[in-house]
């Protein structure tokens, strides 16, 4: 990326600021279908500031994998289990949130310190630009190539370990009764019709 | 493909890479990402929301991993290579993840965090 300083920094500043807004409405928001979506914003931005860092590959990587399926399947785990319950309200809730939040300040503060106070060691060459899927090629396939072949075990073990966790319990047998016909009755799920939506 | 040979080019980009404060940026950026996103861990009610939270504590230390392989180590980008790797087990871990919640729901028929206290003394 050759782009001008002015260009950079605010490019910076727009993605920066639309990335700490959409990640407060992700935890902030009262429904959850809008954290969902302000979640894609966070990870499109985040794209965004990789390509600011001189990485195409990885901000490609970061949209086909977090915005295209990350986040399609919490839509999915959404859809599913919403049920529009309304949570009992706790006691000393409020004073939970405060001490987190404060607790969350202060780590962010030391944070901050550490990264204004350190004295980084900066290098002086000019990084690779559009070269660099050619090194992460060589990376993966040299020196990286047992946690590469890792990875292809470890998804293997997510696919099947989900598909075991989320499937049914049991299958119902035979047809259900004419009379629970007409109320829809789920198989796995008997509590809840599916008529019954609320308004 | 870029031309990379001029000398007044590579001037220019030693000194528009070399800005020493871009670093501190792209580090607090990830830092506030990362406090949100435990925020969110802590307080959230709804076990999605949760998943969510610790996605946005990911996506903060890939953030970090890119800036550090950008600024300190332009030219064997190892931390491009381990953001990958984090992404990879990011993926795993959100798939699984809403499986155990699918579970969790058919059991218990919530997904209020509060209500999951089998383990609970």
């Amino acid at each position: 990326m050759n782009l001008a300083e002015g260009v950079q920094l605010v490019s910076f500043i727009v993605l920066s600021v639309t990335m700490i807004v959409a990640a407060l409405g992700v935890v902030l928001s009262a429904n959850i279908v809008y954290s969902a979506f302000l979640l894609g914003g966070v990870f499109i931005s985040i794209s965004g500031l990789y390509l600011l860092l001189n990485a195409s590959f990885v901000a490609a990587a970061q949209l086909l994998i977090y915005v295209g399926a990350i986040n399609v399947l919490i839509l999915f785990a959404i859809m599913l289990v919403n049920k529009g319950e309304a949570f009992k309200p706790l006691k000393y809730l409020w004073l939970r949130q405060l001490v987190t939040a404060f607790v969350c300040a202060g780590l962010f503060v030391l944070l901050s310190t550490m990264v204004v106070t350190t004295p980084w060691d900066l290098s002086l060459a000019v990084p690779i630009g559009d070269e660099a899927i050619y090194v992460i090629a060589q990376h993966f396939f040299t020196d990286y190539l047992l946690p590469f072949e890792l990875a292809s075990v470890l998804l293997l073990m997510a696919l099947i370990g989900a598909i075991v966790l989320a499937r049914r319990e049991f299958f119902a047998d035979a047809p259900p009764a004419p009379e629970t016909k007409e109320d829809l009755l789920l198989p796995e799920r008997p509590r809840e019709l599916v008529g019954s939506t609320k308004e | 493909m870029v031309d990379r040979a001029g000398f007044a080019e590579n001037s220019l980009q030693d000194s528009l890479h070399n800005q020493p404060m871009y670093l501190q940026y792209f580090l607090l950026l990830s830092a506030a990402l990362f406090c949100i996103g435990v925020y969110g861990l802590v307080t959230s009610r709804n076990a999605v929301r949760v998943l969510m939270s610790i996605e946005l504590m990911l996506n903060a230390v890939n953030l970090n991993l890119m800036a550090f392989s950008n600024y300190l180590d332009g030219v064997t980008i190892k931390g491009q290579v381990f953001t990958v790797f984090v992404i990879t087990v990011a993926a795993a871990e959100a798939a699984v993840g809403l499986a155990i919640l699918l579970a969790i729901y058919r059991n218990r028929d919530t997904v209020d965090m509060e209500q999951f206290n089998l383990l609970k003394w």
